[in-house]
């Protein structure tokens, strides 16, 4: 595990909308360097809008962002562009390029920002293909590819320019169980061996527990809890006992806001 | 009244704002292309292979058709004047001035346009564009600009290509179908066609050009990224395109009398 002694990622008071709706009201949240956090939360708590936000995709309405101490949102084009080479993303659904198959997807980040040879990029993206166990895929194209692998050569992609911060987007979703292990292996063995920082945005509180140095729970627009996975299942709060257990009964509503039942279906509700 | 006053008021602001965007980002488009043309001259190559080759076919087959329909109407009318032998003159000015980059140009947004269209909001419908984003690549730079330019490049040619097919088969009509004497039907063509002509082909079908792919990526790049969203992207490619060249083609017409 990395030196915890520094802070990577701060948010502080956080505030984003979509419309009408308040996704943040005045998040917190840091991470440190070198340790693998899960963003954890109900669908629809902005998990995802969270990960935009830290990585500038989107800009927050109030609050500050800072990677490294540098408000993210005061650096222009080229300084932002630079700061993203140190970081590492995959995408829910991989987001592999479709006109490349799957050795010039890897190479992608290479060919754009550096000037090494062919014989060096080769070798280079064939370690990473490795890596994932997709070394015998590499002429495939995107499309002739299944979900799990789809989801390995994208997390070849986010790791072959050696980043420092890696951010994976709900990676356990639809994996096979061996796909499963694999990337949960990957994600702690890239943590473990190189030092990079990880956050893992997921549902999956038992993949969480075996890959997390610590998880935040969102709800409501904050984090509603933090702790170690440990902390986190035996918390008292209702809230985290609820999502940690997966009770259906809880503070966190099963039904969306919707007008009384029973009116509805007698077609009252607008007397 | 009220209402429709405002809505009015609401979609006069909603169009200004567009059309404001629009111009924008084409100078972002402008901005980028000197270096893509230098730097990345492959990836242009590759967007002039796809807009412009893949198009030939249909554009070829419906040079010769529009040739030939051209030949058959100018025969029938030149004939009551025994003038037999302007049949290539009169098809060779519609092809060369009007219906080579019109044509063409509407062609091009039907195949290669709702191609790069879709092509370009399925990329941001499948993340693939925040992907370059986060990967420290500029979609724009690396994504559109090649598109744009292969179009840019592609269409001039595609213009010339369907006017040099329609020649042809204006030549199959008068000359073979109708046997008016080659030797005329050339040497009138070659007489009469000045270069001024041939310019204004050219300047019109540059313009489209540029008008039709810029449509095309733009309209990808501002999709709603649902399926439903790329469909009706795709679609106001088409319809707009062939708007902005039929004004085109009058505007530029106008100019150059």
């Amino acid at each position: 595990m990395g030196d915890y002694s520094d802070n990577l990622i701060e948010v502080r008071d956080l505030k984003f909308s979509r419309g009408a709706r308040q996704i943040f009201d005045g998040l917190n949240l840091t991470i440190r360097r070198g340790e693998v956090a899960a963003i954890m939360g109900p669908s629809g708590t902005g998990k995802t809008t969270l990960l935009r936000l830290i990585t500038r995709q989107l800009i927050p309405e109030q609050g500050a962002i800072y990677v490294e101490g540098v408000d993210i949102a005061t650096l222009s084009q080229a300084e932002l562009y630079l700061m993203r080479r140190r970081f590492g993303m995959l995408f829910q659904n991989g987001a592999l390029l479709t006109d490349l198959n799957v050795f010039e997807n890897v190479a992608f980040p290479l060919r754009e920002h550096t000037k090494l040879s062919t014989r060096l990029i080769s070798h280079i993206v064939l370690t990473k293909l490795h890596a994932v166990g997709l070394r015998g895929a590499a002429d495939m194209m995107p499309a002739e590819l299944s979900g799990g692998m789809a989801r390995r050569v994208a997390l070849a992609r986010a790791m072959v320019t050696d980043p420092d911060i890696l951010i994976y987007d709900e990676p356990f979703v639809g994996l096979d169980p061996i796909s499963l292990g694999v990337i949960v292996r990957l994600v702690r063995r890239m943590n473990h061996a190189l030092g990079i920082t990880s956050i893992v945005v997921t549902h999956d509180v038992e993949e969480v527990a075996t890959v997390a140095d610590r998880s935040f729970l969102l709800s409501a627009g904050k984090v509603a809890a933090s702790g170690s996975p440990d902390e986190l299942r035996t918390a008292n709060s209702e809230l985290v006992r609820q999502f940690m257990h997966g009770m259906a009964d809880g503070p966190v509503a099963f039904h969306y806001d919707a007008p009384d039942y029973e009116e509805q279906l007698l077609g009252r509700e607008n007397e | 009244m009220r209402q429709s006053v405002q809505d009015i008021y609401e979609n006069g602001t909603e169009f200004v704002r567009t059309f404001g965007a629009f111009q924008l980002f084409f100078l972002r488009l402008l901005r980028y292309s000197p270096g893509i043309l230098v730097g990345r001259f492959d990836l242009v190559v590759k967007q002039v292979y796809n807009s412009g080759a893949l198009s030939l076919v249909i554009v070829m087959v419906c040079g010769l058709f529009v040739g030939a329909v051209l030949a058959l109407q100018a025969y029938s009318n030149m004939s009551m004047f025994n003038a037999e032998d302007w049949t290539g003159v009169a098809a060779a000015f519609a092809l060369v001035k009007e219906l080579g980059p019109v044509m063409t140009a509407i062609l091009f947004a039907g195949r290669a346009g709702t191609a790069l269209t879709s092509e370009i909001g399925l990329m941001k419908a499948t993340d693939q564009l925040s992907a370059m984003e986060m990967m420290a690549v500029n979609p724009v730079r690396r994504v559109l600009v090649p598109r744009f330019l292969g179009g840019v490049i592609a269409m001039p040619l595609l213009a010339a290509i369907f006017s040099g097919v329609g020649l042809f088969g204006a030549h199959l009509v008068g000359v073979e179908l109708f046997q008016v004497d080659v030797g005329s039907f050339w040497q009138q063509i070659q007489l009469t066609l000045q270069a001024d002509d041939i310019r204004e082909g050219i300047i019109k079908s540059c313009v489209f050009g540029v008008a039709a792919s810029l449509i095309a990526v733009w309209e990808g790049y501002n999709t709603v990224p649902t399926a439903e969203g790329v469909g009706r992207a795709t679609t106001r490619t088409v319809v707009i395109t062939a708007i902005a060249i039929l004004i085109f083609d009058f505007m530029i017409t106008a100019a150059l009398l």
